[in-house]
């Protein structure tokens, strides 16, 4: 079994959000990068779970980004990926991203694929989906478990006020989320392993971007909160009903 | 060349975000000297004609068993199709669950610019250009499409339904759909609460309310007046809810028009997740809490004594 864990670099969540350059760039001073929480704990600890029962099976991690990125990448590794490919440019939009990752999966062939649900970035839930599509690879989004039998994989997924199951054959892409798989941490043998595991960089393959970002903006700060007496819940309720009109 | 408009169903109705998604595609029609045309895949129960009164002149349907259940790549070949027959230049989604689905896959396709995340029409005074949420609703970023053909895909409770009036024309495809790979083989639904991802109204508990056997406090409340239920993922992690109630950077990001947090303190990644409703309430004991700062309006008290004289207050006013 091949598998191919999809992951990015994204600003800790607890991260100041703030642009410079005329709002055009993200401010990273001092930024905390980490991987991306649903690209590691659900893909990634996936991708261990099956190859924890299977054996045989190896995890490539693919990573589009410049140098700055291998911290992150040798933390996948850290965690249990086999072998990491670096495509070395910076990432455009989600369209040059998916090609990317295409490109290679085209040339190596994986029997499934994993992304993350979205980035904590840009929340565009996008790569998955194209990388299925430029495959032309079933494709299962917002997915919350996932079981092998052979080749048949099992997979829940997300619906509007619940789940359903589907059945799907070999090969594969699926975006992974909450209930998929539990969070985990590096073990020191896993960190020590993970220095000499093999991290390819190859340069990109000729893609164009569809979008560009022309700036950035923050949302208005909010007015501040309006405090209620504790003992005068009712005044609450009146400002709800007749000031905001949502009750 | 038209807008088209996907309109999205479950259970045979189609779900009000693609209401949302309808006014949106009629509004950037009109602003655009164009005109707004809808596309459902599948059977709803709905009277399709009466969709006109969201601004679109013509509903485009395919019907084929193979579209009951969603297999993206079975669901983009059709839409592709589509969007050529009927010549729209722009496409138009939810953000939902079956946006998220199929919208990048379109955008391969048809090697047509994608935005997701949209909160607003475009700026076309220079170009093409999309307001979109990013960082986790914590910014926007103003995206250009560069293509010719354009695919927007709105979050979910950013964009008011209007309802003015006309009847849609019914204007059948004859489009083949191929047998799904991802066949559907069950269906879990929860019944008879609403859906939080579709509510507009929300109330949420948290840690504060120390126990499963306190949620009545929610629960009444919720019930009175129609919202969905929630919980912080301190609440999940403890079972003391089920984990699609987590809202939250890591659970389910949402949108309503009323948040109300109880007992929540409001760390950064839980605002994540709710920072894009329209009015947000916090009841927590402690004043240096978090989520006050991100609040509309606050009492800064103990849920055990506010929380049941707020939920009679309610009761009056609703007279029930």
């Amino acid at each position: 079994m091949k598998i191919l864990v999809c992951i990015s670099k994204t600003p800790d969540t607890t991260a100041k959000i703030a642009f410079t350059d005329n709002n055009t760039k993200f401010a990273s001073d001092g930024v905390q990068w980490i991987l991306n929480p649903y690209d590691e704990w659900y893909a990634l600890v996936k991708a261990l779970e099956i190859k924890e029962k299977d054996p045989s099976t190896s995890i490539h991690l693919i990573n589009v980004g410049a140098a700055d990125n291998e911290p992150i990448i040798r933390k996948a590794l850290a965690l249990g990926g086999d072998e990491a490919f670096r495509i070395n440019v910076e990432s455009q939009d989600s369209f040059y991203i998916a090609t990317q990752i295409a490109e290679k999966a085209k040339a190596v062939g994986y029997d499934i694929i994993f992304t993350g649900k979205e980035t904590i970035d840009y929340n565009g839930s996008s790569i998955g989906a194209m990388v299925a599509a430029l495959l032309d690879l079933p494709f299962v989004s917002l997915a919350t478990s996932f079981t092998l039998n052979g080749t048949t994989a099992t997979i829940n997924r997300e619906i509007e006020g619940g789940e359903e199951t589907a059945e799907v054959q070999l090969p594969v892409v699926v975006s992974c989320q909450k209930g998929m798989a539990e969070a985990r941490i590096p073990n020191m043998r896993g960190i020590m392993a993970a220095r000499t595991k093999p991290l390819t960089v190859s340069e990109p393959a000729a893609a164009e971007a569809l979008t560009s970002i022309a700036s950035f903006s923050l949302p208005p700060a909010k007015a501040g909160v309006k405090l209620v007496p504790a003992d005068q819940p009712e005044e609450l309720v009146r400002l709800l009903h007749e000031e905001a009109k949502v009750i | 060349m038209p807008v088209l408009i996907f309109i999205d169903h479950a259970d045979r109705q189609i779900k009000k975000s693609s209401l949302e998604a309808l006014t949106y595609g009629a509004d950037l029609a009109a602003a655009t000297g164009s005109h707004a045309e809808g596309l459902i895949l599948g059977t709803v129960n709905d009277d399709l004609p009466s969709l006109g009164k969201y601004g679109i002149k013509k509903v485009h349907t395919v019907s084929n068993e193979n579209l009951n259940h969603l297999d993206a790549q079975v669901y983009i070949k059709v839409i592709a199709e589509a969007v050529q027959q009927s010549g729209a230049a722009t496409i138009i989604f939810s953000g939902n669950l079956t946006g998220k689905a199929v919208a990048p896959g379109l955008s391969v396709k048809l090697k047509a610019g994608l935005v997701t995340g949209v909160v607003g029409l475009p700026d076309t005074s220079n170009g093409f250009t999309v307001k979109r949420t990013v960082f986790s609703g914590k910014a926007f970023a103003h995206v250009n499409i560069l293509t010719a053909v354009k695919i927007i895909s709105i979050n979910p409770n950013s964009y008011s339904i209007k309802e003015t009036g006309g009847s849609a024309e019914i204007n059948a495809l004859n489009i083949t759909a191929d047998a799904p790979k991802v066949k559907v083989t069950a269906t879990n639904k929860i019944t008879g609460t609403v859906p939080l991802s579709e509510a507009e109204l929300v109330i949420s508990g948290g840690r504060g309310l120390k126990g499963p056997e306190n949620w009545g406090l929610v629960e009444d409340l919720a019930k009175l007046i129609g919202a969905a239920t929630a919980c912080s993922r301190a609440v999940a992690d403890a079972d003391w809810r089920p984990h699609h109630e987590h809202v939250g950077q890591t659970g389910l990001a949402i949108a309503p028009n009323l948040y109300f947090a109880i007992g929540i303190s409001g760390a950064i990644q839980h605002l994540a997740g709710v920072n894009r409703s329209k009015v947000i309430v916090v009841v927590n004991k402690d004043p240096e809490a978090p989520f006050f700062k991100a609040a509309d309006y606050g009492i800064v008290g103990d849920a055990f004594e506010v929380m049941p004289k707020m939920i009679e207050a309610v009761r009056k006013l609703k007279g029930a």
